[in-house]
Order: structure tokens, then sequence, then C-alpha cells
């Protein structure tokens, strides 16, 4: 398991914006009145979209809204390796995915990349902008290798790109999300091999059908 | 023609993508058709229809979704009935539940207003892993969108009431376990419950609750449609139907592809992944279905079917179909190395055998990839993983043992050979005797 702690120094008091309220009562309503502790991770998410990470008056002020113990709110942002404990860089998060099937593609490399630019990996660079992080699987194997920078995915990626993307980044713009291959999505480089008969895609699939084996009319429950 | 399956019976026929993701996109497709319809028939004959498709479920236990379902309380008491569905993809390979909701999350919204119906469930929790958070987006901008239509919610078109929820995770991969799932749904650690009780039983907030992947909910409105002998005629007996596959790894092309079940392996890989990299001679070995399972060898792959039953009785599995190819180049101690370390992160720390064993094997196991250990230490490392296996309440203990199980059943000689070299570079190193002058 991951050994997690809460940073050292902590700020004095945590206050929700209001659009950031407005989001958690709509999480907690989602779930049955009586289980509020429901929207816990939830609502720690909205907290570090807002702060960039979970500090503990803010874990202070959600045990409270939410009616649990301290404690219990503890874990669950130490528990979850997605709670960042400690400030982030401004201008980017960025989290390699380290696992086999990208190791397999070269994950190694992009990560050196991040070294190079940026400094050691779970530290805040020296200038404040940057922080990464090697990361387990982030679910997009076949688009390996790949980082997640600031919530949205940037696959299939060389060391050029992402040496590229961090530029980007520094230089206070967003580079365009997915695959940077050419490719559209997961399908095949250079072309699906599937899903290529027209008649799936003009509304004939819509048209009335008849279930197949389908009970007489008087046994209809 | 390229692979078995015709593009005519492929279920998710927006995979990649290229169409319009929402419901006015999704109905062209032929999803929402007839619903109501399929509703009308009863639970009982959705329940059976499933069953006689054969569909195994999708999360990689491949236990039968139709039994499943047929598991919970008949009749609603004072507790309501839940369906929760698993889309905390996490298993490392795998990246198919993504596609379902970023491409065609109406086929998944509509298989849980089926799969809650013959349930008798009016509330549905989707659990997606946080990660995902493009996903989600789409996920609840289609659901809305059904929400408008009043194919879900209160007096919607299907005279069912239902609801449909999205939560997210933060992160675990133990929380793609049904229970540590529920737990993290309740808002604690996820930590997984001891069975039993079954979720069936006693799932969310303590009611009956069944717990599915999200590729087992989302085929089902296709499979009634179309009808469960439709279904049963892909892939060999027990193990029938379409299943999305995901290939990484070292071939020219990795990709996501619906195919039938039963796919031989060398045909799945050259049809839509242009080969192994470097020519077939080049494979050295398969992971065929997620990090969890043992590796398989080329010289077994050539002809193998992608069934459960045949993988099973390999020594492995088809798990999640998350096939990752590992070439002549590759350096098999590290990459299992690695996944040693993934579950020792993963590990939430609950049962002794697993929170000290992942990160001790993890540890031998970087040793080994340097060469850096004895040659007895890998009959150690053996009884090791065996002794985590089975002695844990979740199944991760055994997914931390098996791939090095694997490596040692297949490629012993390799980690011999490494400690052989090491030593060999090494004038004196730990365990070696210095003769006496």
């Amino acid at each position: 398991m991951s050994v997690r702690r809460l940073a050292a120094v902590q700020p004095d008091s945590f206050a929700f914006k209001p659009e950031t309220l407005e989001k958690a009562n709509w999480w907690i309503a989602k779930y049955p009145e009586n289980r509020r502790q429901s929207a816990v991770i939830p609502i720690l998410w909205l907290i570090q979209k807002q702060e960039g990470w979970v500090s503990e008056p803010a874990i202070a002020v959600v045990a409270e809204m939410l009616g649990m113990a301290r404690i219990r709110v503890y874990e669950v942002a130490t528990f979850y390796t997605m709670f960042m404990l400690e400030p982030v860089g401004s201008a980017a998060l960025i989290q390699v995915c380290g696992t086999t099937p990208c190791q397999l593609r070269g994950s190694e490399a992009l990560m050196k990349v991040c070294k190079d630019k940026i400094g050691p990996k779970d530290k805040l660079s020296a200038d404040g902008k940057f922080y990464w992080q090697e990361v387990e699987c982030l679910g997009a194997c076949t688009n390996a290798p790949m980082a997640q920078i600031n919530d949205y995915f940037y696959e299939d990626l060389t060391p050029d790109n992402l040496a590229q993307i961090i530029d980007d980044f520094a230089a206070g713009k967003t580079p365009k999300t997915g695959p940077y291959n050419g490719r559209f999505t997961s399908e095949p480089l250079g072309g699906a091999t599937t899903l290529k008969d027209p008649s799936l895609y003009d509304g004939s699939a819509a048209r009335p059908v008849k279930i197949p084996n389908a009970p007489e009319a008087e046994v209809k429950a | 023609m390229v692979g078995i399956l015709e593009d005519k019976d492929r279920i998710f026929t927006n995979l990649y993508g290229f169409h319009d993701w929402g419901l006015e996109g999704a109905k062209q497709r032929g999803c929402w058709n007839a619903t109501k319809d399929i509703l009308s028939y009863g639970r009982d004959w959705i329940i059976t229809n499933v069953k006689n498709s054969g569909l195994r479920g999708r999360g990689g236990a491949g236990f039968s979704t139709g039994l499943k379902w047929s598991f919970m309380p008949k009749e609603v008491k004072d507790r309501p009935h839940y369906l929760v569905v698993n889309a905390d993809e996490s298993e490392p390979g795998t990246c198919k539940d993504r596609e379902i909701m970023r491409h065609d999350p109406h086929l998944l919204i509509e298989g849980c207003l089926i799969a809650s119906f013959a349930m008798q469930a009016h509330a549905c929790y989707i659990y997606i892993r946080g990660e995902y958070v493009f996903e989600r987006e789409r996920l609840e901008a289609a659901i809305k969108q059904a929400y408008e239509a009043k194919l879900v919610g209160k007096n919607n078109v299907h005279g069912w009431d239902f609801d449909i929820y999205v939560h997210h995770g933060g992160g675990a991969y133990i929380c793609g376990e049904e229970t540590a799932l529920l737990e993290s749904l309740e808002g604690k650690k996820g930590q997984p419950r001891l069975k039993p009780p079954f979720p069936a039983g006693a799932g969310l907030y303590g009611c009956p609750t069944t717990v599915n992947n999200v590729e087992s909910i989302a085929v089902v409105g296709t499979i009634l449609r179309r009808g469960a002998a439709w279904f049963a005629g892909f892939g060999a007996q027990n193990n029938t139907g379409t299943k999305l596959f995901c290939i990484s790894g070292h071939v020219e092309r990795p990709c996501n592809v619906e195919e039938a079940m039963s796919i031989p392996f060398r045909q799945l890989i050259e049809d839509h992944c242009g080969g192994i990299r470097g020519g077939w001679g080049n494979l050295k070995a398969v992971i065929p279905g997620g990090s969890s399972v043992p590796m398989i060898p080329a010289e077994q792959c050539e002809n193998m079917p992608m069934d459960f039953d045949t993988l099973r009785g390999l020594g492995s599995g088809l798990g999640t179909a998350a096939v990752i190819v590992m070439d002549k180049s590759t350096d098999l101690i590290k990459a299992i190395a690695r996944l040693s370390y993934f579950y020792k992160h993963e590990s939430c720390g609950q049962c002794t055998p697993c929170r000290e064993g992942t990160g001790w094997m993890w540890r031998v196991m970087e040793r080994m990839a340097k060469g850096d250990a004895d040659p007895k230490e890998i009959d150690i490392l053996l009884d090791v993983t065996k002794q985590v296996e089975g002695h844990t309440i979740c199944a991760l203990g055994d997914a931390a043992a098996w791939p090095i199980q694997g490596l040692i059943r297949h490629f012993r000689h390799e980690i011999e050979d490494r400690i052989a070299l090491y030593r060999s570079s090494k004038g004196n190193f730990a365990g070696h005797s210095i003769a006496a002058e």
C-alpha cells in the first residue's frame, strides 16, 4: 500500500467558493438523505479543483458538512491516491503512467523528459509551475505511452511531444488532448479495420423491430 | 474478410467515436429501439434470455450475468434494490469501458434501465474511476439527454421509475473489487468486505445490490433486441458472444476492437493490429487478460482461441480481454517487477499476507531484474506467492501472485541466466563463499 501523510505546512482555514459549494450540494443530492457520507470523494475532488490540493482545514470542513468524524475524512483523503496532499504546480500537474503496458511502449523516456525539464518527481518545480508524478495504470493502454495532465489524457506520446506540451503549458497555453500520433481515438493507426458498413449508420437500425422469442401476449408480466 | 465478426453483428458501432455519441446518433444506430417492448415482456423473460445468451461477466471473473441477476431477492421487501455498475476500469491493459462511456454511453444507460427493471431496482449508481474525467463528463451529459427525453427518471416513457447517478472514485485500483467499490460508494476507504453476505443479500447501504461491469450491462439491450440465439451464435460453447479486446504492447498498431469470442490469438493480432512488431517470430510472451493473469509463452499462442475456458486451461485467463503483447526485446523480469510494484502500490492494507507480501515480492523482483539474487530465492519467491494466493479477503493477493508464478513457470531460465550474468560481472557477491587460502 502507499503511505501518504498530510503536508507539514497547512493553511489556517478553508472556505468553499459559491460555485464549488453549489456543486457539492448537487453531489450530496445524489444519495439517500441519511447517506451524505457517500459524497465525500466527489467533494474532496471539488476542493482539489478549487485549491489545487487537499488541506487539513478542508478535511475538517468536509467532516462538518457530511456529519462525519474527521478521522474518516482523513482516511479517505490519504487512502485515495488522486488526492494531492501538498500544493502542486500552477501551470500543470503531470501524471505519467508507468505501469507495464505503458512501460513496454516507452514511458521511461517520457519520465526522463519530465525529470530533465521539471526536476525530481513528486516535488514542486523550482518555479512553482509544474509538479510531476509517476502514476499507476490510467486505463488508456492501447494509446500508450500516455500522461494525464490537469484532468485530461495526452496519448501516444513521444518524448518530443511531451517536451513540447510542457513548453506550451509553461507558456500559458492548453495543448490539445488525445492521441499525438495522428489517430482519432483507439482505432488502429492508419485507419479502423472494422465498422465500415454504411448500413450501420443510415438509420435502418432505428426502424421498428420485432423482438425475437417474445412471449405470447397473455403471459406478459 | 478482416477478423471473424462482421460489421452488422457488432454491438459497439461507435467504438472509436467517429459518429455522434449523443441520443440522436445512438438512436440512429439502434439504441433505445423497442426498449419498452423488452420491458413489457417481464423480468423473468429478460433474465431467462440473458442467461440463454451465455453472456459471462466482462469484468474479469466471467460469471454468468443472467445467473447473477437471478440471485437478487424475488420480492422487494423493506430494503430497496440497487444496481451498481462497475466502471472503475483499472486493470492494467484494460481500456474498453472507457470507449463505451465516451462514445456509446446510451447503450450503457439503456442496459442500466433493463437490468434495473429485471432486478426491481429503482436506482442505479455508475461508479467510474476518478481519472476518467472526460468520460464522466460525457456520461453525465448523455444521462442528462436521457432524462430530458424522459427515457429515464420518474414517470418516464418506459413505465419503470428509474434514477441513474454517476459516482466517481479517487484512483484506487482495489475499488474495482465489488465490495471495495461498495465501501467506496458509501464514502469509506475502499477495503473489501468479507463474503458472505454477498451483495445480492446485503450490498450498497446494506440493501440487495448487484454489481456488474460496464460492458456486461451495455451489451444487454442489443442482445435482447437481436435475440439470445444471435449472441450465443458467436464463439465456442460456454464462451459465447462478442467481446471488446484491448491490444497493447508490442504490436504494430495497438487498438481496441470488438471481435467474436474465441477468435484465435494470431488472427486477432494480424487482422486488427498489423501483427507482432518485427513479425510473428518476434513474439516472446502474451499476458492475455489484464495484468493479473499469468503470461503465456509464444509457442502456445498461435492457434489459441481467446476465451475464458481455453485460457484457463493454459493456466492463465481471459480476464478483461486486455491483451498485453511482449516481443523478444522485452525484459520480462523487469516487466513483471513493474507489475509487482503496481500491486504493492494498490494493496489496500487490510490483509497481512497481501499488505506485507506484495511489498516483499516487489523488492525481490527488483533484485531479480538486476540479477542480484541467489538462485535458491526463486523457489522462496514462488513459495511466498503461494502463501499470499488464496489467503486474503479479495483476489488482489492472487492477482499479485499470478504474474510472478507465470514468469517462473515459463521463464525461470531467464531469471537464472540473469543471476549468473550478474555474478560473473562481480568478483564477490552476497552469499558467495570465498575459499580459504
